[in-house]
């Protein structure tokens, strides 16, 4: 091969690289291992860390992933392709990301859904930047703090860089104040407002007259949701939201230390020009056949480059794959009666820990599978008696309060134990 | 390869399900949440039995081309083979059970993954410290423009507000460069390839933020002015970004930190073999030198005195804004995804590393480089090779020698000559993936092509045969070319309708 370049030694393919940077010591790297000792390596890793029942969501969820799932994620024909750029040799990926964006509309409502983005803190940050170029005149968004932290702060740095100035609304009763979002919008430079369907305390909002309220002074409606609760809950269309965002993790995806997750972004079909990201859509080929391939790529970097919607190029595509599967096996009423049982151990949990005396309830509001309370006693001593019985659970929070989930994978006689050790504590 | 029609919602039948939850021991249901905070109609899902998906999902793969497929010389996407012990160990159960806000002490086995990632890439890439926040390679740029801009910023200069790229960059990189609030300078290429030094010199001045540059560049060149341009760009107190998008050939050969570069991101999905998964989920850890590291993302993994790994600045944990702590977060140029990235894609990256080890790096750059040349020299009898000199990883041919046209003798076009993507779509007949096509800009037929590391010499001299019975079938008779594929599950996409009639959605016809 060297004799067919017309080189001497490999380190003549580098001659064109200034000696001084040639590095030329040691890399401060372990020797190679074997197969055999990576996986003891990994092993030995992995027994550090303790294995909880898990009570925490605030944006990772432990639902239960039918086996199908990773099977079929893990074919190589999905798992080692690259972006479907060659739709006439990627009609696999083009097909399940059309079948992603149609299940993704069906729990929406709204019209038009992108391929994924990466996580859904990611994609409350690109909707939060789409918003002025939607309503051309308007700078400013209202920001709920009753999102997630991690989906605030992303927001925050996103807008911070970019130029887009943010307001926080306050929360009233534990979720969004309908008045001070109304106050805002009467500066009349609103491009448009960001609110959750289930916010941090877990809280099923009542998102009446949002829409009309910031439609009404020409801004576009946000709703940050937990996708999987979509199957019950009134969608982002009922409520009048132009765009949807949110994480696909609590579609089955494992907790898996907070990542890879998939952001989902929806929107009303005016603004499929602004959204970021990839898209696919149907055709035929030469012969009349349905096919598929993505579209409308004049919004995207490698076409448009500083004047693209955004730089997003990879996204979470496989995990667009996980979260369809998931979809097909649980279909509506497997999806129904995952939010039902989680419903039930989660209402079953609260009411049991209220009954020890150890906690206050802070909003009588109706919650799906997460919500919070006010501990009555020291947080640390409750976190060594949860932690030594093997669960995670009472998470504290900004405000000081702790925060519970429960998802149809909790039993009660888990939850019956986790209510005991509170009791001691 | 077969055509499959179907799609998941044409197999539904009411009724039918595919999961089991085991037996119900609770009465209450989701029917207590008021009526006005729920849907009106159940969702539009299909409903299939398990034997359905598994088929469904079976017939799609097999329209589809991996790695595991076949060789796929996508320049600048470096699809080298994925190492199956990495999805193993992605797949531990422990690993997947574990939540993102568990308190650090318990999972300290996960955060000694990012401790030592962070000390292996920085040995591999000479930066101080890395983030490992970003989910993807674009994701990474964006994050390092931002700490570029954090940087200026708590430093009061705050007129820096442009940016220089190259003609030649990724489209990633202008358009990072404007969500992070920058203006773009594009500084032109020499007819070498290389970065003009002449072009660049008139752009410096006291509102130049940094450059963001490719070496080897989008061409397979290395930017072998490199020294003097990171002077020029720190002499007028800017800062150098690297794109790791092309790092394959620099892995065991040279490091970006010691060029000068101080904010650099790698896509673990190309360098450090973890599968592109049709598109993600990939990584792109952020490195930086150390004058940096104050302005890095949070949540960051650290290492406490007594060797005890900590999570600093974890939005939303604890009664405080952790942000405001003192905890050596003030200066982090913020949040940039939910938790700590793409833990899964890390750990398939480490494993590759382990694997590798400091034996094995040193060979990774020098075999990519060694195929590209090879491949490159081997038809450029066939194809146009506008930049002769020795290349790195990958290299551009400018379409045909002879594509086929013809003229009649008034000096019209009687034949129509075969272009770069007749070529392409020709190479998937004989169960090749195609090269990136008409990137970089530079050149109308451009062929862009990657062999990396993994790739025997058997393979590539079996593209190469290839690819000259292609080359001769274009001066033959183009029209094969043209209708091209003859055997993928589809001949072409319509795309001019698919654009201009949009159909994103399944809609029943019923």
């Amino acid at each position: 091969m060297l004799d067919r370049v017309g080189v001497k030694s490999l380190d003549d393919l580098y001659s064109d690289v200034p000696k001084d940077v040639i590095f030329k010591g040691e890399y401060d790297l372990p020797a190679a291992m074997s197969e055999q000792e990576v996986r003891d390596f990994f092993e030995s890793l992995d027994s550090k860390d303790e294995k909880l029942k898990v009570f925490v969501g605030q944006g990772a969820y432990d639902h239960y992933t039918p086996s199908v799932v990773p099977y079929i994620t893990s074919r190589s024909e999905f798992l080692t392709a690259y972006t479907p750029y060659q739709a006439e040799i990627s009609q696999g990926t083009l097909r399940y990301i059309f079948e992603y964006q149609s299940m993704i509309c069906a729990l929406t409502g709204l019209d038009i859904s992108n391929a994924s983005m990466y996580d859904g803190p990611t994609a409350a940050a690109e909707a939060v930047k789409m918003a002025p170029t939607c309503t051309k005149r308007k700078s400013r968004v209202l920001v709920s703090s009753s999102l997630l932290p991690n989906v605030i702060k992303t927001i925050q740095t996103y807008s911070y860089y970019h130029g887009t100035e943010l307001t926080l609304i306050p929360c009233k009763d534990g979720q969004t104040c309908l008045d001070s979002v109304k106050a805002e919008l009467a500066r009349n430079d609103v491009a448009g407002l960001i609110a959750p369907s289930v916010n941090r305390y877990g809280i099923v909002e009542d998102l009446t007259g949002f829409a009309e309220a910031v439609h009404g002074e020409g801004g576009i409606f946000i709703e940050y949701c937990d996708p999987s609760a979509l199957a019950v809950l009134k969608t982002p269309a009922e409520w009048g939201a132009d765009i949807a965002v949110g994480d696909g993790q609590s579609l089955g995806i494992p907790m898996s230390f907070g990542g890879p997750y998939v952001g989902f972004m929806a929107c009303r079909n005016e603004y499929v020009r602004k959204l970021p990201g990839r898209i696919v859509g149907e055709t035929t080929d030469t012969e009349g056949r349905r096919c598929f391939c993505l579209t409308l790529q004049a919004r995207e970097q490698h076409i448009r480059r500083e004047k693209a919607t955004s730089n997003i190029c990879s996204n979470e595509s496989l995990m667009a794959l996980f979260v369809t599967v998931y979809m097909s096996l649980m279909g509506p009423k497997g999806l129904k009666e995952v939010n039902d049982r989680s419903y039930a151990a989660a209402h079953y949990l609260h009411d049991e820990l209220l009954k020890t005396g150890k906690f206050a309830e802070v909003f009588d509001k109706p919650f799906l599978k997460e919500f919070v309370l006010k501990p009555l006693m020291p947080v640390e001593r409750l976190h060594i008696k949860l932690h030594d019985g093997g669960f995670f659970a009472a998470l504290e929070t900004e405000e000081g309060y702790v925060s519970f989930c429960a998802t149809e994978r909790r039993t009660k006689a888990e939850i019956d134990a986790l209510v005991a050790l509170v009791k001691e504590a | 390869m077969k055509y499959y029609d179907k799609l998941i919602f044409e197999l539904s039948k009411e009724g039918r399900v595919g999961y089991s939850l085991g037996k119900n021991e609770w009465t209450s249901t989701t029917d207590e949440i008021p009526a006005g905070l729920r849907r009106s109609e159940a969702v539009g899902l299909p409903q299939v039995s398990e034997v359905d998906v598994v088929r469904h999902y079976t017939n799609l793969s097999q329209m589809n081309f991996g790695v595991d497929t076949g060789f796929y010389p996508l320049g600048s996407c470096t699809m080298k083979y994925n190492p199956k012990i990495n999805e193993e160990i992605a797949g531990m159960k422990g690993f997947l059970g574990l939540h993102p806000l568990q308190p650090a002490s318990t999972v300290q086995g996960a955060l000694e993954v990012y401790y030592n990632m962070d000390k292996a890439l920085s040995a591999i890439t000479g930066m101080a410290s890395f983030t490992f926040d970003p989910c993807a390679g674009a994701h990474g740029e964006l994050t390092g423009l931002m700490i570029m801009r954090q940087y200026h910023i708590l430093n009061g200069d705050l007129k820096r507000t442009k940016v220089i790229v190259p003609d030649s960059a990724h489209g990633t990189n202008p358009a990072s460069a404007a969500v992070c609030g920058l203006e773009v300078v594009v500084v032109k290429s020499k007819a070498d390839g290389l970065v003009d030094v002449n072009d660049l010199k008139p752009l410096l001045g006291d509102d130049i933020a940094g450059i963001m540059m490719t070496n080897p560049n989008t061409l397979g060149l290395f930017e072998k002015d490199i020294e003097e341009i990171a002077a020029l760009i720190h002499g007028c107190g800017g800062l150098l970004y690297y794109d790791g998008a092309n790092m394959n050939p620099l892995i065991g050969v040279a490091r970006p930190g010691d060029m000068g570069f101080d904010i650099l991101h790698l896509n673990l999905h190309k360098s450090f073999s973890t599968p592109h998964g049709g598109g993600g989920p990939g990584s792109g850890p952020v490195g930086v030198c150390g004058k940096l590291v104050p302005y890095l993302p949070v949540p960051k993994v650290v290492k406490d005195e007594y060797g005890q790994f900590k999570v600093r600045g974890r939005a939303g944990v604890g009664k405080s804004d952790v942000r405001k702590n003192a905890d050596g977060c003030e200066k982090s140029a913020g949040e940039v995804s939910g938790f700590l990235g793409n833990f899964g894609v890390i750990l398939r990256a480490y494993a590759y590393i382990l694997t590798l080890g400091r034996e094995n790096v040193k060979l990774v750059g020098k075999y990519a480089t060694l195929g590209a040349n090879y491949i490159k020299e081997s038809l450029k009898e066939y194809y146009k090779l506008p930049i002769p000199t020795v290349c790195k990883h990958e290299f551009v041919y400018d379409g045909l020698v002879n594509d086929g046209s013809r003229k009649a003798a008034d000096g019209t076009t009687e034949r129509e000559g075969a272009t770069t993507l007749d070529v392409a779509k020709r190479l998937l007949d004989f169960g090749f993936h195609a090269p990136t096509i008409y990137f970089p800009l530079l050149f109308h037929q451009a062929i862009m092509i990657e062999p990396t590391e993994t790739e025997s010499i058997e393979t590539m001299d079996a593209f190469i045969d290839v690819m000259k019975e292609i080359a001769l079938e274009a001066a033959e008779d183009p029209a094969i070319l043209k209708s091209a594929p003859h055997n993928a599950p589809i001949t072409r996409p319509d795309e001019t309708t698919a654009a201009r009639q949009p159909i994103l959605k399944y809609q029943d016809e019923e």
